[in-house]
């Protein structure tokens, strides 16, 4: 089993396919949509995780290259700067999968594999020091 | 009875006992209150919070030939420009007109700080004595004269817990707050807190010697907003924010691991401010208050989206857990204030006292115990 975290942008000929549906039909993947922005009959883009044994994931990713779905994998997903970090735990209130929490040494702690990077702890920041890998 | 010259003198023979407000608990549980005010001369308290009425006052030092500034920007934030004709205050929250609020008084203060050459830029009429019309050039913290930090609201005694009722995301100085109570933010170091630790205030008054972003620095007055007739729980610690302190303190000695310039999204900028007060203890009743634990200190809920007090209260205990339960759900409750640098504060000024560095001050006089709180009212002018 393997996880992937994409960033799919559409154009307009893509938006009226109903991929999701596709790549959970043909490929046998687990779909998580962390957000999406799409407009019916424009352009659109969508932060996806997939999950699903290692040869279905590459076929998924075939699968986009056929439709001309341009795809970025996210190699890491949210950058925190430990180093500079004050350990408030401000972005642990917007935080929605607990990625971010508040150990019991008082200090922030990340957890990279629950993360969906929604971005939400990038703005939460009050020192700024939380980005994102794209 | 025990007083503070009598602790002084134990400190410059290094044979104070010194202990942070966390420690001091185990110890009493252990030792019981009569035992542990024996042996307990010291109490150091820590906060490491977001303080937005703080600001440093600069003295620039002259030009030739001289300038009377009136409109000054430091980093393209601007600065106050009514004073004499080189000082100026720069205020925490003020916003840079280039780069709004990614940057703004506070992270020039922790520039400051930090030694970094700041960009200064100012305007003048100009005058017979002060001809000069502007000046554009570079000053950082050891080319300038005085650099004080004159904060005129902090260390509040304890703060309301935020929440948000209405279906859309707020975004206020409280953080993030998610729609229909998603989520519960609170601001204090509780236990650590100097001003929950000496709740009527016996020990803490004018004069009063403190940490204050890393050097040493002074109670100079009653903070903005000092409040003290206010609701308490039975062992005398407020339920709502109460009392704080306008704090004075000298830059060149402060470090940026103390003083950090911050954001909150779509509010504006302020600053981090750690302060670290040390509690005398005069008598058992002082080793009662400074051995407060977070499940005995309550705060109350306010609804940011109105302002509208919340009829709940919770203890530090249970929102440091990170869930408390709130209208029959678990929602999920996060900090604004570092516990840990608070602690690191607390342990530094323990540190300070047991090397002899740092002995304590008798208050000069003590902060108000009776007043009350004006609101502003929209009053017709005449």
């Amino acid at each position: 089993m393997g996880k992937l975290k994409l960033k799919l942008t559409f154009d307009k000929d893509c938006v009226t396919r109903p991929i999701i549906y596709e790549l959970v039909k043909k490929y046998d993947v687990m779909t998580n949509i962390l957000n999406a922005n799409i407009e019916y009959g424009n352009r659109g883009n969508m932060i996806l995780e997939i999950k699903g044994k290692d040869e279905n994931l590459k076929l998924a990713l075939e699968y986009f290259k056929d439709l001309r779905v341009k795809y970025e994998i996210y190699a890491e997903a949210i950058i925190w700067d430990e180093k500079r970090c004050i350990s408030c735990g401000s972005c642990t209130a917007v935080c929605p999968t607990q990625a971010l929490t508040m150990g019991k040494d008082d200090l922030l702690h990340f957890d990279k594999d629950k993360c969906v990077v929604c971005q939400l702890c990038i703005n939460a920041c009050p020192i700024r020091i939380i980005s994102v890998e794209l | 009875m025990r007083s503070i010259a009598q602790i002084n003198e134990k400190i410059k023979k290094g044979k104070a006992v010194v202990v942070t407000a966390e420690e001091v608990i185990d110890i009493v549980k252990e030792k019981g209150y009569k035992e542990a005010y024996e042996t307990i001369d010291v109490v150091t308290t820590g906060t490491f919070g977001p303080m937005c009425s703080s600001g440093v006052f600069i003295n620039f030092g002259h030009s030739n030939p001289p300038i009377r500034m009136q409109s000054i920007m430091l980093n393209d934030v601007p600065a106050y420009g009514g004073l004499a004709a080189v000082d100026t205050y720069i205020g925490a929250t003020e916003v840079s007109q280039k780069r709004g609020m990614e940057y703004g008084g506070g992270h020039l203060i922790e520039d400051l700080i930090a030694g970094k050459d700041i960009k200064l830029h100012a305007l003048s009429n100009g005058t017979d004595c002060y001809p000069r019309k502007e000046i554009l050039t570079t000053i950082n913290k050891d080319n300038i004269n005085q650099a004080y930090m004159y904060n005129p609201r902090n260390a509040y005694q304890n703060y309301p817990a935020a929440t948000n009722s209405t279906n859309k995301t707020i975004y206020t100085y409280m953080g993030t707050l998610l729609p229909n109570y998603g989520n519960i933010t609170y601001s204090t170091s509780g236990e650590l807190s100097p001003l929950l630790n000496d709740p009527y205030l016996r020990t803490i008054g004018v004069g009063t010697r403190i940490f204050l972003g890393g050097g040493i620095g002074y109670v100079a007055w009653q903070g903005t907003q000092h409040k003290v007739e206010v609701e308490r729980s039975a062992n005398g610690v407020p339920v709502v924010n109460a009392a704080t302190l306008a704090v004075i303190g000298d830059i060149k000695q402060m470090s940026t691991k103390y003083v950090r310039g911050a954001v909150f999204d779509r509010y504006g900028v302020t600053l981090f401010v750690g302060i670290g007060v040390p509690i005398p203890i005069l008598d058992e009743e002082m080793l009662k208050f400074v051995s407060v634990k977070n499940s005995e200190i309550y705060t109350k809920l306010v609804d940011k989206s109105g302002n509208v007090n919340i009829d709940k209260k919770f203890n530090y205990a249970e929102l440091r857990s990170g869930t408390v339960k709130f209208n029959g759900k678990n929602v999920h409750t996060a900090p604004l204030s570092s516990l840990y640098v608070a602690r690191n504060i607390a342990l530094t000024l323990k540190d300070w006292i047991n090397r002899g560095d740092f002995e304590l001050t008798e208050k000069v006089t003590g902060l108000p115990f009776e007043n009350k709180v004006n609101s502003l009212e929209i009053r017709e002018i005449k």
